[in-house]
């Protein structure tokens, strides 16, 4: 007897389990316990909702309220004014910042309402560790059509009228690139979904790994029908081991219902896919990086051709797909490419996701129609940059990628339009950056990155980024001169042009990008041997300035080794002997008095 | 085949030792299983001491040099004792932008610890992560298995103070 009548959709994602969303869980089912409730009502923990910045949240359904900023002390009176008397509880709705008004509806609130949902069509609106839930919302429709209607260029054709590019970085044609691998001669063939997730700033594939993770198997699914192969894998950071759970139990429901393994759905097909754990290697994002490191060897690129299509794993013909790129595939599949196409620009097809995050007021996953301006994104959606500080520079595509500054945020999201502003698409990193962000030491921050991370084949990616480094260093640490600037530039060039794969090949991009957009930093860095956004600690006085400070003591009760003096009345003082340059007071002044 | 010797060491437990057999045992035919051997090996003792690496070239009959090479490659693998504390510092972007760095530089501080290092009462290890996945809670530090958002410098001490 299945009489539910409400299913409260509560976020399990990384972001509301760090508010506590499985105490929340645990106490609200202990209520609905004791009120008698539990056979009507059921709770689900699903994956990311998307808008973490108010996490824990819970979607109310069939009617579609959301609730947010969940406590535990608000479980008896939440179940009794809903669930037993059927009145919302206002308290814990959204209210919008600008207009103080109380949004009770899911879709009304502008985060969500200027997004649209394809690639995370399912996000906290099932169970993801149930195929039914899943099957309930058209799930395996797509991989059923293919598999008994369509023949191997058929899907191919469907997948290339869509204009369906990969997500994962370089934005490659998928549907080409399957049929490079569908014509490449041999019986043995692999499909490879790349979940390892590089980008440091960065959690889309994770969320959808979570919340949607038969999705991914059946654009495996499909990608095996169109280049007729036999077996995947999924490469997946080993660090995600929610993901890594979802997918295995997925995978074990999806062989019981003859979705994986032999003569699937009787059509004389076979397929099946295992899970690779990654070893922490941000080189093995690459493709033929990551194929060795299935092999078992050490993760390093190796030049192409030959492509994986035609020499991939094992040496056999291989594609690698994104994990967001194979989560649109059964949608295209089942509503056809020309409905996919539908939405985006002439060369940019579909939605893409982001990770929103830094210094904006709603950080979370959004999924927006491509096409759609970056400041759309970053103000409407994101709800702009907060504490009435002025917004700097978004960065996109993390290691690989650059900033997009203020005057160029009306350029619609594209990858051909962001490459002309200098970034990338990327794999989805949105890092919204006000102006106590340091450009110079973003672009050590990201330098260091891909020092660390460089294998260390090849010479131009290993040497040059290393001296990269040491002249980012030098210059946030003041021991900058001007030549250093162009030694820069002329390096990232001979870095790009020489390197043997693609993480040499970008790495340079976040040097190029700040020195095409922030000089005047750079400049003061070096020729005044200031910081104006005072973030590298070498350069900064650690004094007081009387004419700035008003007297507030904040950095006073601050100070964790009692280096400063202050009295009521009186301007704080620095003991620079006994500082020990935390930079907690410049963080604590709000009158940027310290120098 | 496991090999018939099992070295000494003191962070190898008895009760160790069936385990990593079967770890081997179950992979020792799989072409590529080096990389999930060595996993789970470091979770059943926690890290990788060189003898350990060297019985399980020998339990796959891989050459010592390889195997090495992958743990060495790989920075999941850690080939130095870790404390009784795992802090997990987020060095991801959006960690970065909101002041990770003075997180760190005050933890090195208070507990004399660098970054991939453990105290020398191994009370903690620190490491430095990518993105957690938390973002809207950043700076964001784990230690052990609880996750602390919004740590700044100012708090992350006070947080700490309650692991022993
Ligand atoms: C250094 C490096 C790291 C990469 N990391 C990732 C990654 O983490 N995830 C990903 O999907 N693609 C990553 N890529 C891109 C992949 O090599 C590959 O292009 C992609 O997975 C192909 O799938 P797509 O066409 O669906 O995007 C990386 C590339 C390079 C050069
Ligand atoms: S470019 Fe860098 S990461 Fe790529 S192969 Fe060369 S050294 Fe390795
Ligand atoms: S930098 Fe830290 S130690 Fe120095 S005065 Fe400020 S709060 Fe005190
Ligand atoms: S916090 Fe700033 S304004 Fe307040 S006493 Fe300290 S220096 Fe002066
Ligand atoms: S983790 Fe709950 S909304 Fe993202
Ligand atoms: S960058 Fe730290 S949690 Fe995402």
């Amino acid at each position: 007897m299945n009489k539910v009548r409400t299913q409260l959709m509560l976020c399990g994602g990384t972001g509301c389990h760090a508010y506590k969303s499985d105490v929340f869980q645990e106490e609200l089912q202990k209520e609905l316990e004791r009120q008698g409730l539990v056979d009507e009502i059921k709770i689900i923990e699903t994956g990311c909702n998307g808008f973490c910045a108010v996490g824990p949240v819970m979607l109310v359904q069939p009617e579609g309220i959301f609730y947010q900023k969940l406590k535990v002390k608000d479980i008896p009176h939440l179940v009794e004014e809903h669930f037993l008397k059927g009145r919302t509880v206002k308290k814990l709705l959204y209210v919008e910042p600008a207009s103080k008004e109380t949004i009770p509806n899911m879709h009304e609130i502008p985060f969500f309402e200027h997004q649209v949902f394809w690639a995370m069509r399912n996000k906290g609106a099932i169970d993801p560790e149930v195929i039914d839930e899943y099957i309930a919302r058209d799930g395996y429709f797509g991989a059923a059509k293919a598999l008994q209607e369509m023949q191997p260029e058929q899907i191919i054709a469907e997948v290339k009228k869509s204009g369906l590019r990969g997500r994962g970085g370089a934005g490659f044609p998928t549907g080409l690139k399957w049929e490079f691998a569908s014509k490449s001669p041999g019986d043995v063939k692999y499909v490879l979904c790349n979940a390892d997730e590089g980008d440091p700033g960065a959690f889309m594939d994770r969320s959808i790994l979570e919340s949607d993770p038969h999705a991914i198997l059946e654009g495996m699914l499909i990608a095996a029908r169109a280049i007729n192969a036999r077996h995947g894998y999924i490469y997946a950071r080993t660090e995600y081991p929610l993901a890594i759970r979802r997918l295995g139990i997925a995978i074990q429901q999806a062989r019981e219902y003859g979705l994986l393994g032999i003569d699937i759905l009787g059509s004389g097909f076979d397929f099946n896919i295992d899970i690779y754990q990654g070893a922490g290697a941000f080189v093995c994002g690459e493709e033929t990086a990551l194929m060795r490191s299935i092999e078992g060897k050490r993760g390093m690129p190796r030049p192409r051709p030959p492509f994986p299509a035609l020499k991939g794993l094992w040496e056999k013909p291989t594609i690698l797909n994104n994990v967001e790129t194979l989560s649109n595939i059964a949608q295209i599949i089942r509503k056809g490419g020309d409905w996919y196409a539908s939405v985006g620009t002439e060369s940019s097809k579909g939605t893409k996701v982001f990770a929103l995050s830094g210094d904006v007021n709603n950080i979370g996953l959004v999924e927006v129609p491509m096409g759609t301006t970056l400041r759309t994104m970053i103000y409407d959606i994101g709800g702009g940059v907060p504490n009435k500080k002025k917004f700097k520079a978004v960065q996109l595509g993390g290691p690989s990628g650059g900033c997009v500054p203020e005057q160029h945020l009306d350029i619609p999201i594209d990858y051909e339009e962001i490459a002309k502003v200098g970034a990338i698409m990327g794999s989805g990193g949105a890092i919204v950056m006000d102006e106590n962000t340091c450009m110079v030491d973003m672009a050590r921050f990201f330098m260091d990155f891909v020092q660390d991370e460089s294998c260390g084949k090849c010479t131009p990616c290993r040497e040059g980024t290393r001296r990269l480094l040491q002249l980012l260093e030098k210059i946030c640490e003041g021991r900058g001169v001007p030549e250093d600037i162009e030694t820069m530039q002329e390096l990232s060039g001979t870095i790009k042009e020489a390197a043997l794969c693609g993480l040499g090949q970008t790495g340079p991009n976040p040097v190029l990008s700040t020195l095409r957009y922030f000089k005047d930093e750079y400049e003061a860095h070096v020729l005044e041997k200031r910081c104006p956004a005072k973030r590298c600690v070498a350069l900064l006085k650690f004094e007081v300035q009387p004419e700035m400070c008003t007297k507030c003591g904040m950095c006073f009760r601050a100070c964790p080794v009692e280096a400063i003096t202050w009295k009521k009345k009186e301007v704080a003082v620095i003991d620079k002997e006994k500082c020990i340059k935390c930079m907690t007071c410049f963080e604590k002044c709000k009158f940027n008095a310290i120098d | 085949m496991v090999p018939d010797i099992r070295p000494e060491h003191s962070d190898i437990s008895d009760e160790m030792w069936p385990k990593i057999d079967d770890i081997i045992t179950a992979n020792c035919d799989i072409p590529g299983s080096i990389i999930g051997v060595l996993r789970e090996c470091q979770d059943v003792v926690g890290w990788l001491p060189v003898e350990l690496i060297d019985y399980i070239s020998d339990g796959l009959n891989l050459p010592r040099s390889e195997v090495f090479g992958v743990a060495s490659f790989y920075s999941l693998f850690s080939m130095t004792p870790k404390g009784r504390h795992q802090i997990k510092a987020c060095m991801g972007t959006a960690c970065y932008v909101k002041g990770i760095k003075e997180v760190i530089s005050r933890i090195g501080n208070e507990y004399q610890l660098k970054e991939g290092c453990t105290t020398e009462d191994r009370r903690f290890t620190l490491d430095a992560v990518r993105c957690l996945g938390a973002c809207g809670l950043a700076p964001v530090v784990v230690v052990d298995q609880d996750t602390y958002g919004d740590v700044k410098a100012d708090k992350v001490i006070e947080v700490l103070e309650k692991y022993e």
